[in-house]
């Protein structure tokens, strides 16, 4: 059969169009992959960058040593530190914010910390409805910290391995 | 119907006249309101199977599997604004969404539900079919013109030459279907394909005139992969723009409307209609499936929407020139080369001809 005769039959017995309708067949069948979100969720790394937090030492003691690595890596000038002297004598931050919406949630300011303080946990279910409530403060920084210290210490040594 | 009319107190008292308007308004409302519903299913039905063709789940949130997703939608669209541009033509503008959806609606008259049930047993239901489909293209070339707006001008002015062009394969397809019936009436036509199994039915012998007749009105009804005139990559949505809330939603009504009615058309001129796919299969015995009825004529309706489905879901669009060559240079040829073929199997006494 020549070629112009196998185009014409091609062509004219819409050849290439059914190949195309079995494929989109096939896949009616194909099991979905559809996620119903707030029922069923996806399985999430230890690594998983969300909101951040503040952490204590076990004696609550904060960890934050107001170095300003974390100011000065953060790409997105999202962190803002001012130092002071503590009740102790040590030197402490007297202010650490995070604007949440110039954060990019790059993880810098993490990979930065000397002491584990700044870290960013797995929450990421979380929403402004005022304006201001972007800037996390160093308050709700450490409430963040104290109540999910369980599972920041968990997915920190779970990570600890490939560190 | 009537027998429920007589039953109404008082019925018998109206003059003749209010009574058979009475009759046949209460014959169009059921007919009407089904049709609405099937629409309405018919969105739903579309976001699933494409759904489900692209691996995804569809809508599933509104009542049982989103079962009540087309009332969310309508209620969505009724509590929006109805904005008319301030230079359209405030007229045509606020009619042309009825010139869409009164003919998909009215074509319904002569459509042949089973073997009794038709609302307008006329002579020329074929003319009237085709009649009738070509106002619809008003309804669209009106919209792009009334809303003074350029996108949907050229999605106006794309759809008319789409659909012209279109137009006539799908009568010279019919005409085939004509030779082969010997009737202008959509009864007879089914009833002309009925004495034998499914391979008495029309599909057979005018097979190409069954495939372009289907896919011309897959680009009558300005689908996809035909859907050039609400091209959204190019034109915003086409003829529609300028619409919003409900008069959009009437151009939507009008779009499904029309498909339910062309899978309707193409099931009952080559898919026998109400017609039996195991008449006269001795397994069967007498049981529904082997007797003719409204049964099998919304099986096969709904089997060439899912095409229309699963055609959206498959190709990508054409590009214009090539929708206007298939149309002229494929699709016009190949049904008047049928049409002679046919010529020459009416002389030779073959196929549907056989005495």
């Amino acid at each position: 059969m020549s070629s112009m005769t196998r185009s014409f039959f091609k062509t004219y017995f819409l050849w290439e169009l059914f190949q195309g309708l079995r494929l989109t067949f096939r896949n009616l069948w194909v099991r979905k992959f559809t996620v119903a979100y707030p029922e069923e969720k996806t399985p999430q790394s230890p690594r998983f960058r969300g909101l951040h937090a503040l952490r204590r030492y076990a004696n609550g003691e904060e960890r934050c040593i107001a170095c300003k690595l974390c100011e000065a890596v953060c790409p997105a000038l999202a962190i803002t530190i001012e130092s002071s002297t503590g009740p102790d004598g040590t030197r402490r931050t007297s202010r650490y914010d995070i604007d949440l919406f110039k954060c990019i949630y790059c993880g810098f300011c993490e990979e930065a910390c000397p002491v584990d303080a700044v870290v960013e946990t797995r929450i990421h279910e979380y929403h402004m409805e005022r304006r201001g409530e972007n800037i996390m403060s160093k308050d709700k920084l450490l409430a963040v910290g104290d109540r999910y210290e369980a599972m920041i210490a968990a997915d920190k040594a779970a990570d600890a391995r490939y560190r | 119907m009537e027998a429920l009319l007589n039953a109404l107190p008082g019925w018998a008292l109206l003059p003749d006249a209010v009574q058979t308007v009475g009759v046949i308004v209460a014959q169009i409302v059921p007919i009407l309101i089904v049709l609405t519903l099937c629409v309405a299913y018919l969105t739903y039905a579309e976001r699933k199977v494409i759904g489900y063709i692209q691996n995804r789940i569809g809508p599933n949130r509104v009542g049982f599997k989103g079962l009540l997703q087309p009332f969310a939608d309508v209620l969505k669209l009724m509590l929006k604004e109805v904005v008319i541009p301030t230079n359209s033509n405030r007229f045509l503008f606020v009619i042309a969404p009825l010139l869409a959806i009164i003919p998909a609606f009215a074509t319904w008259a002569v459509i042949p539900f089973n073997d009794h049930f038709v609302l307008a047993d006329i002579n020329a239901g074929l003319l009237y079919v085709l009649a009738l489909t070509s106002v619809g293209v008003y309804g669209v070339i009106l919209a792009g013109w009334a809303s003074n707006s350029k996108y949907a001008f050229l999605g106006a002015m794309r759809s008319a030459a789409q659909i012209v062009a279109y137009e006539i394969a799908m009568g010279f397809a019919l005409v085939g279907v004509l030779m082969a019936a010997g009737s202008l009436n959509l009864g007879d036509i089914v009833r002309a394909q009925g004495g034998g199994t499914l391979l008495s039915w029309f599909w057979l012998p005018l097979l190409p005139l069954f495939v372009v007749y289907f896919i011309s009105g897959v680009a009558e009804t300005n689908r996809a992969p035909f859907d050039v005139a609400e091209g959204e990559s190019e034109i915003v949505a086409g003829f529609h723009v300028e619409y919003s809330g409900m008069a959009f939603a009437v151009f939507f009504l009008a779009e499904y409307a029309n498909m339910i009615l062309i899978s309707a058309l193409t099931a009952l001129f080559f898919l026998g209609g109400w017609l039996s796919p195991f008449a006269g299969l001795p397994v069967l015995g007498d049981t529904f499936l082997a007797e003719p009825g409204f049964f099998w004529f919304a099986l096969k309706t709904a089997l060439f929407l899912f095409c229309f489905l699963w055609f959206r879901a498959t190709f990508p669009r054409y590009r214009y020139d090539q929708i206007m060559r298939l149309g002229w240079k494929v699709f016009i040829p190949v049904t008047i080369i049928w049409i002679f073929v046919l010529g020459g199997m009416v002389h030779l006494e073959i196929g549907p001809w056989a005495r």
